[in-house]
């Protein structure tokens, strides 16, 4: 009697003792951390100062006083203004479309039954490892000559309006998260295909739609390459106008460190609000595929 | 009356019929289409235009077909394989110490701990901030003249300030700590999340057995993540073979060359250069495609020797 009861009790000690973080797992993990936000914490530092104070060793590790007058000064000389606009209706309008046609095709994939539904989801998959920069010169022959789209947010849009990504991720959402039997009985009671996505589906991908919706979002919002090619510096998206201020012999870190404060900012913001959605979003995608 | 009834009940088997054999395709239509338009026919046409000595500063040069001959060219062009080299070594010394260092880390995050959340956002920190702005910042961070880490090194580098622009290795090493901080944190968060499906009775049996942690780290953790591990490789190899933010904003003169002797000019960087500086649209697409098939080979090659490595452990 005492036997049997004493051995799960220590296996169950022992649980808490192995998984349980003792002081050099926070000690290190605390470590991480500062080296994580440090780089951010220093562009505000910078950013603070005039160029003189971070042209000078001891450098200043605090910030200074003059962290408006190098926002606004950075904003105007970088085209913020634009560029912030710009960039909001680039991640904006390429997250509506990649949400709507990935639960569309994550929800076909997931449950409907169709000829070649195996071989076409490999072919989405298959894309998720191909790099579009690789495709840049005939993209930018087709939107700028085909198209007529140099300099047009169209250009940056449009090519991005899908993503296989997207398509993978939802369809593995739905496939758990939608009851078979729930469908069926859609079906039985003479349901359409399309009112059972908009009635059921929908409101059921709804969390799996947010999240793909903000990584997508933060993803358009941070992306360089295609709008540095496809923009000029007058018409820029945030990413565009911080590399175009940072050019030259003598660099005013000040002003470029602004740059990426103002471009850097809103996403801050969106991610502190919802960054508990954001990482389950990483993770879930991590684990199902 | 029968034969209309017998009409309209046909015609709604048929759509009945439709709606379950033909309406899935509407619905992966709108993907398919678009990823055509925009995916597979500049991926095709790239391989079209490789073999043209197309260039806009040329009118008419779009019919020029040379054959192979930009792949010749390729073959040996000095920048090209310099640009390889490059992208290899900063690809090595970022990729390895990144997803190293994602696997402790991911490993310190799974223990139980207080304030969870505020830790798993603190490491996703860089991976939110654009790659742009982090090339940026660290660019501060590795300025030859009061850059905050030759501020940091005085005491070992005895005064003389390390130009980490000017040789090749310095280079690397800067841009490799750029790729590392931006992208270890959302490693270790997959990591994590592929640690938290391993059945505790595992550790629990091996604890009674006295294996260490350590012990119990390699031998059930990490062969357990195998699948997550092989993953993370591809994807983040693939990454490297792109890379061209951080070495083109690294560059302050903005010549594309990847610094004075191009020490850290990568494959995509000198892409650029060759399409966007010089308008070599044909040259441009052969270096695509070669960084295409490179791609794929080394892909392939990542996939079976993680599996094979793993395996036979």
């Amino acid at each position: 009697m005492t036997v049997t009861e004493s051995i799960p009790q220590s296996a169950r000690g022992r649980k808490a003792d192995v998984h349980r973080a003792r002081w050099p797992a926070y000690a290190a993990l605390g470590a991480i951390l500062l080296l994580s936000v440090f780089p951010l914490y220093w562009s505000i530092v910078v950013s603070s100062r005039d160029q003189s104070a971070v042209g000078r060793y001891p450098p200043p590790l605090v910030p200074g006083g003059s962290l408006w007058d190098n926002l606004s000064a950075a904003y105007q000389q970088g085209n913020f203004g634009v560029a912030l606009a710009n960039s909001t209706i680039v991640a904006g309008t390429i997250t509506v479309s990649v949400v709507f046609t990935s639960t569309l095709a994550g929800f076909a994939f997931a449950k409907l039954r169709f000829r070649g539904r195996n071989a076409l989801f490999t072919v989405v998959v298959a894309t998720m490892l191909v790099p579009p920069q690789l495709a840049i010169v005939p993209l930018y022959i087709m939107v700028t000559q085909w198209f007529g789209w140099a300099n047009d947010l169209r250009g940056v849009i449009v090519p991005t309006l899908v993503s296989a990504f997207g398509v993978f991720f939802m369809r593995q959402y739905l496939t758990s998260a939608v009851p078979g039997e729930l469908l069926e009985a859609g079906r039985a009671d003479g349901a359409s295909t399309f009112r059972m996505y908009w009635n059921i589906v929908l409101p059921i991908a709804r969390p799996g739609a947010a999240v793909l919706g903000l990584l997508t979002f933060i993803m358009y919002w941070n992306d360089l390459f295609w709008p540095l090619i496809l923009l000029n510096t007058q018409n820029p998206t945030v990413q565009v106008a911080i590399a175009n201020t940072s050019s030259g012999i003598e660099v005013d870190y000040s002003l470029v460190l602004a740059g990426t404060v103002i471009a850097t900012f809103p996403m801050l913001i969106v991610f502190l609000l919802l960054g508990r959605q954001i990482i389950g979003g990483i993770m879930q995608g991590a684990v199902k595929g | 009356m029968t034969l209309r009834r017998q009409a309209g009940s046909s015609i709604r088997t048929r759509l009945h019929r439709f709606d379950l054999k033909g309406s899935p395709y509407l619905y992966i239509t709108p993907f398919f289409v678009l990823f055509g338009v925009f995916g597979l026919l500049p991926l095709a046409y790239t391989a079209l235009l490789s073999t043209t000595a197309w260039s806009p500063r040329r009118p008419g040069s779009e019919d020029s077909s040379v054959g192979l001959g930009n792949y010749g060219d390729l073959l040996g062009d000095e920048n090209f394989h310099n640009a390889l080299i490059n992208t290899f070594g900063i690809g090595l010394l970022s990729t390895v110490p990144q997803l190293l260092l994602a696997l402790g880390i991911a490993h310190l995050l799974n223990y139980r701990l207080r304030g969870r959340l505020f830790f798993r956002m603190g490491v996703l920190v860089p991976y939110i901030t654009s790659v742009a702005a982090v090339a940026l910042i660290f660019n501060q961070i590795f300025a030859r003249d009061f850059g905050l880490l030759n501020w940091l090194l005085q005491p070992f580098t005895g005064g003389t300030p390390i130009d980490w622009r000017a040789s090749t290795l310095a280079s690397w090493v800067a841009v490799s700590v750029m790729v590392t901080w931006h992208w270890t944190g959302y490693n270790a968060l997959i990591y994590l999340a592929a640690m938290q499906t391993i059945p505790y009775e595992l550790y629990e049996s091996a604890a009674i057995d006295g294996a260490s942690r350590w012990r119990q780290f390699w031998h059930i953790t990490v062969p357990s993540l195998r699948p997550t591990i092989i993953f993370t490789v591809i994807v983040s190899t693939i990454g490297a073979l792109q890379l061209f933010a951080e070495p083109f904003l690294f560059d302050t003169t903005r010549n594309n060359n990847g610094g004075s002797e191009r020490q850290f000019q990568t494959v995509v960087l000198y892409l650029y250069q060759q399409f966007w500086s010089n308008g070599q649209y044909g040259y441009g697409a052969a270096i695509a495609w070669t960084l295409f098939l490179i791609t794929v080979v080394i892909a392939l090659i990542n996939f079976l020797l993680v599996r094979r490595i793993r395996s036979t452990e």
